[in-house]
C-alpha cells in the first residue's frame, strides 16, 4: 500500500512499485486529466506537481510518490482561476488541447520560482513540454500575462 | 447501451466571455450520443434540436482535433438560427451518413459544410416564427425571430425559443429554396472570435480523448506489429508476457495480405487490467517475424535510386510549348534536385480506441477523423452488418492526418469480440512513429532556362515519390493525379515553354497523407527553385515571383493537358487566380519588411502556395552563427475567402508554420532493413518553444468569396521560405530535407 496526498486528500493505492505515476493516476484513479505523449519524459504531456516543483509522471515510479503531495490538473484550481488558467483563456492559447495541462502545469511551476521571466528564461523553463500543435507563441504571451495577475494577486 | 464512467461535461455550453468565466447551462445529457440527446428534446432538422428550457442542441458531425470545428460549425448555424451562443449546447454527432461526409481531413468542414450549416440554422429560424404565428394566429411575415425568442411586431408579444419547441418540432421543414438566409450585415457571429467551447474543459483537465475512455471492466491492450510491412508472426513467447503482473490475455492479431487499406496489422496483443502492465508484457512478448522482401527496404540507397531516376526525362503530365528546345536555346541555364525523406504525424496523442461487442454489435470510441470509414471498415472485417457498428468521436489530441486511418479501431473491435470484454487499444509513442502511414519519401529535380534579359523562357519539372494508391490497391507504381494536383502539374507560372514529369517508385511501407500531403515535397522543390533562379537572373526573389506567377488571369492546368483534381471543387467557383496569389504575396512582403536589409548574418526568405483551394504567402527571418540556425520571425497572409472565426483561422496559421517548421529543421523517418529507426520524440524530434519565434503573425484576407481550406495550406510554404532565408543569410543553400543534417538547428 503506498499513501500520499492527491490534490489535498490522503490517498493510498495498492499497485506495483515500478508503475509509473502516471498509470496510477490514469488507469487505477481514473484521473485522466494527466496525458500520456512519450513515456519517456521527453514531452512533458504528463507534468504534475510533487511538493511544488514539476515533475515528469510518467517517469516517477509510484513507490517514490510515497509521503509526498501531488497536485494535478485537476486540483490546481478547479475553477479556473489560478492565473497560468485565466490567462489561458485570455490568449485562448489551447488547440488540440491535448498537451495543455502539462504546459499549464509547468507554466504554473515556473511562476512559482519566477514572477517575472524573460523571454529566454520562458523558453529554458518550458522547451520539455511539446505541443504538436503549435500554441508556443500564444504560451509565451499567455505566461507574460499570467505574471502580471500574479503581481496584482 | 454501455455508458462512460468518466463522461465529462464537455457537450455543455460555455460562455464565450473571457471575463464572465464558464456559465453551465443544461442538465444531464451524456455528450456522446445524440440519440440519447433526442429522446430529451424537439428535432427540427438533422443538426439541430430545441430543449423546452431553451437549450440549443446543435450537432458537430465533424472532428475536433484542434481546428476549432466543435465551435466553427455551431457558430455558423446559431447566426442564422438567431440562437443565443451561450444557451447552445454542442452534441457530438455518430457516424452516420446522413450527416454527409464526416471524413475531417483536406481541409474541407467549413468549405463543405458553410452553407449547409447556414440553411439548417435558417430552417430552424423559420420554423420557430411559422410556430409563434400559428400560436398567435397572425401572418408569418408579422413576426420576427431573433435573439433566442420570437416577437410579433404588431402587438410587441413574444414567445421563447423554448416555449415553442414542441410545436416548431412537428411543423415540416421548408423547402430548400424557400429558406430565407440572412444578410451579412445581419451576422452576430459568423466572422467573430469566438472562444472554443472546449477550452473551460481543458483548462481544469476535464476532457475526453480517445486515450482517455474507460470503461467499466475494460482491458486495455498493447500490440506488437509486423515492424516490416508483409512480415506475419512466426513465433512469440506467451508465457513470458503473461508472467507480467496485470497481464490476462494474450492475443494473436490476423495475418494480412495487401493491400494493406485500413486493416489492422499482423502482430501479437497483451491485454492487462492497466496500460503499465500491457506495454511492459509486451516488451517481453519477443516476437519473430516471417519473411518479406519489403525487409530490404533502405531509404537512404532508396533516395538515391529515385534522385537517378529524376535526372532523366519522364512521363510528361502537363506541358505547353517545348521546353527542352527552348532550354537548348537559352543564354542561362540552372538545375537543381530537392529531396524530402518519410515523415510521421506525431499527433501529441497516440491513436487510440475503445470497443465492446454485445450481441453481434460493436460500439467504438476513438479520437478518429473519419467516424464513417471507421464504421465500414470495421463492418468489413468483421463480417458485420454496418447498422451494427455504432462510432463515437472521442475529442482528437491533434491528427493531421494519422487519425484518419481507422486501422486502431479494427484493432479493438478485434479484440473486443475475441475476449468478449470491452478493450482499449492503445498505441505507445514507440507505435506511433514506426506504425504510422507515412509522408512519402521523394525527388524533384527542376530546371530552368533563361533569356539574355532574365526572362525564364523554359520550366521543367519532375518528381518521384511512392504512391499513397499503393496503400490501397498494393499495385500503383507511379504518383495518382491526385497527388499531383498537390502543388505539382497545378504550377501557376506564366511560361511558355513547360513540362511537369514524373517517374516510377515502388512503395515498402504503409503511405498515407500527412498535413498537406504531397503540397509539402512539392511547394518545398518550386518555392527553392523560384529563390535559385531569382539569384540567377540577380533580382530579388519577389519580384521573380512576380515574374514567374506572371499577369491577372485564371490559370487552367487542364489546357495543358493535365486533369487538375483542384480539391474536389470545380475550377468555376475555386480557380486557380494569380491576382489573389499575387496579393498574399505582396502582403507579407509588406507587413514583414522581407524585402528590407538585414545585418549580414541575417536573411530573409520568402515563398507562396495555393492548397486546398487557399492562398498562402510566408516570410522567415534567421540569424546564422557558427552554422547555428535560429528562426526570429514568421510571418503568413493567407486568402481562404470567407472566414468564420478569424482566431482560429490564426491559430491554425500558427499551428501549420510551426509544423512546417519542425519538418524543415529536422523532420526525418528512416529505413533500414526495412524497419523504421526512429522511435520517440529524442530521435524523431518536433519544434519546441525554444526553436519557436516569439514573432509568429498572420495576416487574413477575409472577403465574399467561398471559404476555402486553413488546416493545411500554412503549412507547405513553410520550408522553402526557411532555406531560402538560410541561403539570404550567407548560409548553404539546403536542398536536402531536414535542415538539421547540414547544420545545428
Ligand atoms: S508522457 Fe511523460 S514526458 Fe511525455
Ligand atoms: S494544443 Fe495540441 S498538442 Fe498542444
Amino acid at each position: 500500500m503506498i499513501n500520499f496526498t492527491l490534490n489535498g486528500k490522503a490517498t493510498s493505492i495498492d499497485a506495483n512499485a515500478s508503475m509509473p505515476l502516471l498509470w496510477v493516476l490514469r488507469d487505477e484513479l481514473q484521473m485522466t486529466g494527466t496525458k500520456y505523449g512519450c513515456g519517456m519524459g521527453l514531452c512533458g504531456a504528463c507534468t504534475v506537481h510533487m511538493d511544488g516543483q514539476p515533475i515528469r509522471a510518467c517517469s516517477m515510479p509510484i513507490s517514490a510518490v510515497a509521503g509526498k503531495a501531488i497536485t494535478t490538473i485537476e486540483g490546481l484550481d478547479p475553477d479556473a482561476n489560478h492565473p497560468v488558467q485565466k490567462a489561458w483563456m485570455e490568449h485562448k492559447v489551447p488547440q488540440c488541447g491535448y498537451c495543455q495541462s502539462g504546459q499549464i502545469m509547468s507554466a504554473a511551476a515556473l511562476l512559482e520560482n519566477n514572477q517575472n521571466p524573460s523571454d529566454e528564461e520562458i523558453d529554458n523553463f518550458m522547451q520539455g513540454n511539446i505541443c504538436r500543435c503549435g500554441t508556443y507563441p500564444r504560451i509565451k504571451a499567455a505566461i507574460k500575462t499570467a505574471a502580471k495577475f500574479v503581481e496584482v494577486k | 447501451m454501455t455508458q462512460l464512467t468518466n463522461c465529462s461535461r464537455r457537450s455543455f455550453l460555455k460562455g464565450m466571455g473571457v471575463t464572465s468565466g464558464a456559465l453551465v447551462i443544461g442538465a444531464t445529457i451524456p455528450s456522446f450520443s445524440p440519440i440519447m440527446a433526442a429522446a430529451a428534446n424537439y428535432t427540427l432538422n438533422l443538426f439541430v434540436s430545441l430543449d423546452t428550457d431553451g437549450t440549443v442542441n446543435i450537432i458537430c458531425h465533424r472532428s475536433e482535433m484542434g481546428q476549432g470545428i466543435r465551435t466553427g460549425l455551431p457558430q455558423v448555424l446559431a447566426d442564422e438560427m438567431e440562437a443565443d451562443w451561450e444557451r447552445v449546447n454542442i452534441v457530438q454527432g455518430l457516424a452516420n451518413e446522413e450527416y454527409g461526409s464526416q471524413n475531417t481531413d483536406g481541409s474541407r468542414s467549413i468549405r463543405h459544410f458553410y452553407q449547409t450549416m447556414r440553411k439548417m440554422g435558417a430552417s430552424a429560424r423559420a420554423m420557430l416564427a411559422q410556430a409563434a404565428a400559428d400560436q398567435w394566429q397572425v401572418p408569418v411575415s408579422e413576426v420576427v425571430a431573433a435573439a433566442h425568442k420570437v416577437t410579433h411586431k404588431v402587438s410587441g408579444k413574444t414567445m421563447g425559443y423554448g416555449d415553442l419547441a414542441v410545436a416548431a418540432s412537428k411543423l415540416n421543414m421548408p423547402a430548400d429554396d424557400q429558406v430565407k438566409l440572412k444578410d451579412k450585415s445581419e451576422f452576430k457571429y459568423i466572422g467573430k472570435d469566438l472562444t472554443i467551447v472546449d477550452l473551460p474543459d481543458m483548462l481544469v483537465g476535464d476532457t475526453t480523448f480517445g486515450q482517455d475512455v474507460q470503461l467499466p471492466g475494460m482491458l486495455v491492450a498493447s500490440i506488437v506489429r509486423s515492424p516490416v510491412i508483409g512480415a506475419n508472426v512466426k513465433s512469440f513467447d506467451e508465457a513470458a508476457a503473461k508472467s507480467f503482473k496485470g497481464v490476462t490475455q494474450v492475443i494473436k492479431m490476423p495475418e494480412r495480405q495487401f493491400p494493406v487499406g485500413f486493416n489492422s496489422l499482423p502482430g501479437v496483443a497483451v491485454l492487462a487490467k492497466n496500460t503499465w502492465a500491457a506495454q511492459q508484457g509486451a516488451k517481453l512478448l519477443n516476437v519473430q517475424w516471417t519473411d518479406h522482401d519489403n525487409a530490404k527496404h533502405d531509404s537512404s540507397d532508396y533516395l538515391k535510386a529515385l534522385e537517378e531516376k529524376v535526372a532523366g526525362k519522364g512521363k510528361v503530365q502537363r506541358s505547353a510549348g517545348d521546353a527542352y528546345a527552348a532550354l537548348a536555346s537559352s543564354s542561362k541555364t540552372l538545375t537543381a534536385k530537392y529531396t524530402v525523406p518519410y515523415l510521421a504525424h506525431a499527433p501529441m496523442e497516440p491513436p487510440a480506441a475503445t470497443a465492446t461487442f454485445i450481441d453481434g454489435a460493436v460500439e467504438i470510441w476513438a479520437c478518429t477523423q473519419t467516424p464513417q470509414s471507421t464504421q465500414n471498415t470495421v463492418a468489413q472485417v468483421l463480417g458485420i452488418d454496418k447498422s451494427k457498428v455504432k462510432v463515437n468521436v472521442t475529442l482528437l489530441g491533434g491528427g493531421f492526418g494519422r487519425k484518419s486511418k481507422p486501422d486502431f479501431s479494427v484493432e479493438a473491435a478485434l479484440l473486443a469480440r475475441e475476449t468478449g470484454k470491452p478493450v482499449k487499444v492503445v498505441w505507445s509513442r514507440e507505435d506511433d512513429i514506426q506504425q504510422c502511414y507515412f509522408h512519402a519519401i521523394s525527388a524533384q529535380r527542376f530546371e530552368a532556362g533563361l533569356d539574355e534579359n532574365g526572362q525564364v523562357t523554359s520550366w521543367i519539372q519532375r518528381t518521384a515519390f511512392p504512391s499513397i494508391s499503393w496503400t490501397f490497391n498494393g499495385q500503383a507504381d507511379e504518383p495518382s493525379g491526385g497527388e499531383l494536383s498537390l502543388g505539382f502539374a497545378d504550377v501557376p507560372f506564366e511560361v511558355a515553354n513547360l513540362s511537369c514529369e514524373t517517374h516510377k517508385a515502388n512503395a515498402h511501407t504503409r503511405i498515407g497523407w500527412v498535413r498537406s500531403v504531397s503540397n509539402i515535397q512539392h511547394a518545398f522543390a518550386r518555392g527553392s527553385f523560384v529563390d535559385e533562379v531569382a539569384v540567377a537572373a540577380n533580382v530579388a526573389p519577389h519580384k521573380m515571383w512576380h515574374q514567374l506567377i506572371g499577369s491577372d488571369r485564371k490559370v487552367d492546368p487542364k489546357s495543358q493537358g493535365f486533369e487538375f483534381s483542384n480539391y474536389g471543387e470545380s475550377l468555376d467557383t475555386f480557380p486557380i487566380d494569380t491576382k489573389r496569389l499575387k496579393a498574399v504575396l505582396d502582403l507579407v512582403v509588406d507587413k514583414s519588411g522581407a524585402d528590407k536589409a538585414t545585418a549580414e548574418n541575417e536573411g530573409w526568405g520568402i515563398s507562396v502556395h495555393r492548397s486546398f483551394v487557399s492562398y498562402v504567402a510566408v516570410a522567415v527571418k534567421v540569424n546564422i552563427a557558427n552554422n547555428k540556425v535560429t528562426v526570429m520571425e514568421m510571418h503568413s497572409a493567407i486568402d481562404a475567402g470567407t472566414v468564420v472565426n478569424p482566431d482560429r483561422v490564426k491559430s491554425q496559421q500558427e499551428g501549420s508554420m510551426i509544423f512546417g517548421l519542425s519538418l524543415a529543421l529536422m523532420g526525418e523517418i528512416s529505413f533500414k532493413d526495412g524497419r523504421v529507426q526512429q522511435s520517440n520524440y529524442h530521435d524523431y524530434p518536433v519544434a519546441r518553444i525554444n526553436q519557436t519565434p516569439a514573432k509568429i503573425e498572420t495576416y487574413i484576407i477575409s472577403s465574399d468569396a467561398p471559404a476555402g481550406g486553413v488546416g493545411e495550406p500554412g503549412t507547405p510554404p513553410v520550408a522553402a521560405a526557411l532555406t531560402n532565408a538560410i541561403f539570404r543569410a550567407g548560409g548553404q543553400r539546403i536542398r536536402d530535407l531536414p535542415i538539421n543534417k547540414h547544420m545545428q538547428v
